[in-house]
């Protein structure tokens, strides 16, 4: 279908603020008589504080106030606190001091006088699961999303029943699922590979650190934070807060980079309002790097193991997977589960069996990153295939035609099935733009001590949600309100999913105000803007929103003209009859209409399924011109995937361990393509941090005394310029889903995955199929294997160098 | 007890460190000398701050001195501790709150400003050594009506931006590098850029922003 708006590229409101230096971030807002906080963190991985005196930190010229533990609410369970007397990982908060400037806050922590206890510590999942192994909380060593705090122990025969390189496969596990019949399938199959993996777990390394500032005025406090969503922060954010939803002014017109970290609440930034609350005055809490590398958070590590069934055709006929998720010490993000269902969808095998345990270490909190659980096992995965390629025969890029999803793939533990899937295609389209059958027969070229590797890469994440509100006003003077509450977290979804409504209003994108950012600009109740669900999410309840302000239009120009609505259309910002075009009102004077008719029109009768958030905005726009809102009630069968395929060349040096990526290409099955360039920036910046992902970035830790080794970009190792090519291609597959209006679904992570395992892959391919069981590949892995010396690791060991 | 963010920091500053900062005029270790030479004590914290706020002088101990600053072409009057940054001042005294810090230790560059045509880390650069020197910032490029740089335009053009945090720094290494080399191969705009981080990965659609704005300018 011909779009006007749709698949043309366009400015984003936002862009001009990012060029300028006059976009607002948290941090660079200033209040009147503002004093700024610094935070006492915890110097131990697990302790507990007591005998807290602050009385002459307190008595210093210029300090204001101390927060401590007992200020905050007390979380239940294994939840993370704001502060706590219990800190849990090394730069876990504990307290917090005000003053009117940071040197003196940072001189009044230094006579801060406490007692502090070291509790036993654990940093490797499999330390803490054997018997009489220590637990990360007191209380216990398991817990997730769903999953109580507990403990949980395997027995030494479960240790026992497998070599001590390999990960054990009986012990009990809290999160299971299966389906088909994995010993027939297993035993049919013309090749089995049994492999202990082990994933690193890595910083967000967000640019923008996690800073807030917060004052109170009126009752009502405000907050101006760093979160990739808006209305989806409020209600968690209040609790944090101790206030009513409708107290809390968010303020979050930009996020620096939030991968994952900043898509839900997150306690630290209730701080500052807490403090404001208590010392009556504006509150900035700066958080440095290193502090963000402390108490920002991690994606989960995995030990596990994967046994693959592989049919002599190449599918794969079974998988047998297990995954120990290290999550920190309050769980994190079941990256795990999540793991297991991009095995189901990406391979489809007729019988499969999962396996999981969520362990609590004491390492910063872990949290959802790009893509979590997907990505990782996206590497674990794919090289796997290759080998089966490698000795069934078959074409590393058939294998995976072979075994792609498409509309009748039925998935995961409950067996969903998908809107639609076109990997085929995403394959097909990546390997005509690689030229795969000229390409691949580089595979092992040598130039001195360089060899070629070339690398196929796919990945999986859902794609949206269903059930969120739009809301939308049409203004006396002709101007489109779009309200969006889904937030910015850098990718212009926000932008290009309320270009629906003009598409559908036929307003120019010149009239169209977005407002967004700030509660006070009286926001929807939208998802959060993470999972790779805005395009589909918002399309459809923005879709909704313009299709009650069309009708609404259609009716007013009934009333006006006569007839009944569906004599009429709407065109160039006019709502015109069909039968003599001179019967029209522009949107000015149907606003206006609107108004004087007042009740639904005017948005005085709004429908009762909208959330409360939705009802209150609506309600204080109510009057002001023709407002459309309405609930996504659209039907959703099955489950909205995005996928992806990822083509890349290295050259890697065999006698150093490493590489140049020479060429990359990546291909994204999302269904429609709404904003063209800002889909190519995903594709290409997803394969930049999927290139950190596989090769460099990792947590270290000191197993000795549990500190971190990397609390600093040059540590930590994100890409840069040097790192990656400096041309990257990227395509779509372009085929509408049908469950979305416009046919959008969305695309966001497996755009880092599919390039991430597409390095594995090459890193493979160069040295003849080396499975190297860990990711990322490090310089010094890669020359072992050359060399067929061991590794530096033991195999299952985690947080290495 | 020490502050743990810089006692658990893991390293110790060293040239081989900072391979990134070789363009730069003030290197970690002129940046560290000036700290030393400024009589300034190295104290536990990661940030200096003082006299921001109105009524409420300096903390005690530390004396801020008058200086003049020709930032953006303008002579702008400041009170400047002898250990802060210039990324401080411009930020929390000079309200130029587009230059944005990401690290505070030399590692990112989200900080660059252009100092005398030269790309600068702000926050690794002591506002009392920059002198009678021009600072150009972010905020500097606009037109006197508002009208954007043909480099900001460019950044837009091409949806160089995604997040945007990374953004004014990696402009401003474009504004040197363009007026030091006009027609720069994209290679050559790599490597100029290249001491500028963005996690959201944009790189590609930078460089396609810079190799634009060398087309117009």
């Amino acid at each position: 279908m011909a779009y006007t708006l749709l698949g043309k590229n366009f400015t984003p409101p936002d862009i001009r603020g990012k060029v300028t230096g006059k976009a607002k971030f948290a941090e660079d807002f200033r209040a009147e008589g503002m004093v700024y906080c610094k935070l006492l963190l915890s110097p131990m991985p697990h302790a507990r504080v007591s005998n807290i005196d602050v009385s002459d930190a307190l008595a210093m010229d210029g300090v204001v106030g101390v927060l401590t533990a007992d200020d905050v609410p007390a979380m239940e369970g294994a939840a993370q606190a704001i502060l706590t007397n219990n800190p849990h990982y090394v730069g876990d908060p504990i307290l917090a001091v005000a003053a009117i400037d940071e040197t003196t806050a940072a001189d009044a922590l230094e006579k801060i006088r406490y007692d502090i206890e070291p509790l036993d510590f654990v940093l490797d999942p499999l330390q803490s699961l054997y018997p009489g192994g220590t637990n990360a909380q007191v209380k216990g060593n398991v817990a997730n999303a769903g999953i109580p705090l507990q403990e949980l122990k395997w027995t030494a025969r479960d240790f026992a029943s497998a070599d001590t390189d390999q990960f054990p496969m009986t012990g009990k596990a809290v999160s299971e699922w299966s389906y088909g019949n994995l010993e027939q399938e297993f035993s049919a199959a013309a090749v089995v590979y049994d492999e202990s993996f082990v994933t690193a777990s890595n910083s967000h390394h967000s640019m923008e650190p996690r800073s807030a500032m917060s004052y109170w005025e009126n009752g009502k406090c405000f907050l101006f934070g760093s979160s990739q969503s808006q209305s989806f922060m409020i209600p968690g954010l209040a609790a944090y807060i101790g206030i009513e939803p409708e107290d809390l002014v968010y303020i979050a017109e930009y996020c620096g980079g939030g991968f994952g970290s900043k898509g839900a609440p997150y306690p630290i930034m209730a701080l500052p309002a807490h403090m404001s609350k208590k010392i009556g005055r504006p509150v900035m809490m700066r958080i440095s790097r290193a502090e963000e590398y402390y108490l920002g958070s991690n994606r989960a590590g995995f030990q596990g193991r994967v046994k693959v069934g592989v049919a002599r055709n190449g599918k794969v006929t079974a998988v047998d997977l297990y995954i120990v998720q290290s999550g920190g010490p309050h769980g994190g993000f079941p990256d795990f589960n999540s793991a297991a269902g991009a095995v189901s969808i990406c391979y489809q095998p007729n019988a499969m069996q999962y396996r999981g345990i969520p362990v609590l270490t004491n390492t910063p909190p872990g949290g959802a990153q790009r893509g979590p659980g997907q990505n990782q096992i996206a590497m674990v995965m794919e090289p796997l295939l290759d080998k089966a390629a490698r000795e069934l025969g078959i074409d590393r890029l058939e294998i995976r035609r072979i075994n792609a999803p498409n509309n009748d793939t039925i998935f995961g533990g409950r067996q969903r099935s998908v809107t639609s899937a076109y990997q085929t295609e995403a394959l097909n389209k990546g390997a005509l733009a690689f030229n795969w059958e000229q390409t691949k027969k580089r595979s092992g070229e040598r130039n001195g001590s360089k060899v070629i590797g070339v690398g196929i890469g796919q990945a999986y994440h859902s794609a949206g949600a269903a059930g969120f509100d739009g809301l939308l006003r049409i203004a006396p003077d002709g101007r489109l309100h779009i309200h969006s509450g889904v937030g910015n977290l850098g990718t212009y979804s926000y932008a290009a999913t309320s270009r629906i409504v003009a598409e559908v209003l036929h307003c120019k994108w010149e009239n169209c105000v977005i407002e967004r950012g700030d509660t006070r600009k009286h926001l929807p109740w939208n998802f959060g803007q993470f999972g790779s669900n805005t395009s589909f999410t918002m399309s459809r309840s923005n879709h909704a929103a313009a299709m009650d302000a069309r009708q609404k239009l259609l009716e007013i120009a009934a009333a006006e003209f006569g007839g009944s609505a569906d004599e009429y259309d709407l065109g160039e910002e006019t709502v015109f009859s069909k039968a003599d075009a001179a019967k029209k009102l522009t949107y000015s004077q149907a606003a206006q209409r609107a108004i004087d008719m007042g009740g639904k029109y005017a948005g005085h009768e709004i429908p009762d399924d909208l959330n409360p958030m939705t009802r209150a905005s609506a309600t204080a726009i109510a009057g002001t011109g023709l407002i459309g809102v309405a609930k996504d009630n659209y039907a959703l069968d099955g489950s909205p995937p995005a996928l992806a395929a990822g083509f890349m060349v290295i050259e890697l040096d065999t006698e150093t361990g490493k590489f140049e990526i020479l060429e990359y290409n990546g291909v994204i099955d999302c269904g429609t393509v709404i904003h063209p360039l800002g889909l190519a920036s995903q594709v290409k910046g997803g394969a930049v941090m999927g290139i950190g992902l596989a090769s460099t970035e990792r947590i270290v830790y000191d197993p000795q005394n549990g500190l971190p080794a990397n609390v600093g970009f040059h540590q930590a190792k994100p890409p840069s310029y040097l790192d990656v090519p400096s041309r990257l291609g990227s395509d779509a597959v372009d085929i509408a889903d049908p469950q979305n209006p416009m046919g959008i679904r969305g695309m966001g992570e497996p755009v880092m995955g599919c390039a991430a395992s597409a390095l594995i892959c090459a890193i493979s391919d160069a040295l003849g199929g080396h499975y190297f069981n860990r990711t990322p590949i490090v310089p010094d892995m890669i020359i072992n294997a050359i060399a067929g010396r061991e590794q530096s690791h033991k195999p299952l060991q985690v947080y290495t160098f | 007890m020490k502050d743990p963010t810089t006692f658990f920091s893991g390293s110790s500053p060293t040239e081989a460190d900072e391979p990134q900062l070789t363009r730069c005029r003030s290197s970690r270790r002129a940046f560290i000398k000036g700290v030393i030479a400024s009589g300034a004590v190295a104290a536990s914290s990661a940030y200096f701050l003082s006299g921001c706020t109105p009524g409420e002088g300096p903390a005690a101990g530390s004396v801020e001195r008058l200086i003049s600053l020709h930032i953006n072409g303008k002579i702008r009057r400041v009170d400047v501790l002898p250990n802060e940054t210039l990324a401080m001042t411009l930020r929390y005294k000079l309200g130029l709150t587009g230059t944005k810090l990401a690290c505070d230790r030399g590692e990112c560059g989200a900080c660059t400003v252009v100092i005398d045509g030269v790309t600068n880390y702000s926050c690794s650069t002591l506002t009392h050594t920059v002198g009678a020197r021009s600072v150009r910032t972010i905020e500097g490029l606009e037109g006197p009506d508002g009208e954007l740089h043909p480099i900001q335009q460019a950044f837009i053009d091409e949806l160089g931006p995604q997040c945007g945090f990374c953004t004014p720094g990696q402009i401003m290494s474009t504004v040197a590098l363009l007026e030091k080399n006009p027609r720069p191969t994209r290679e050559e705009a790599r490597r100029a850029l290249s001491g500028n981080l963005c996690r959201c990965g944009a790189y590609d659609h930078y460089l396609n922003s810079v190799m634009r704005a060398a087309e117009v300018i």
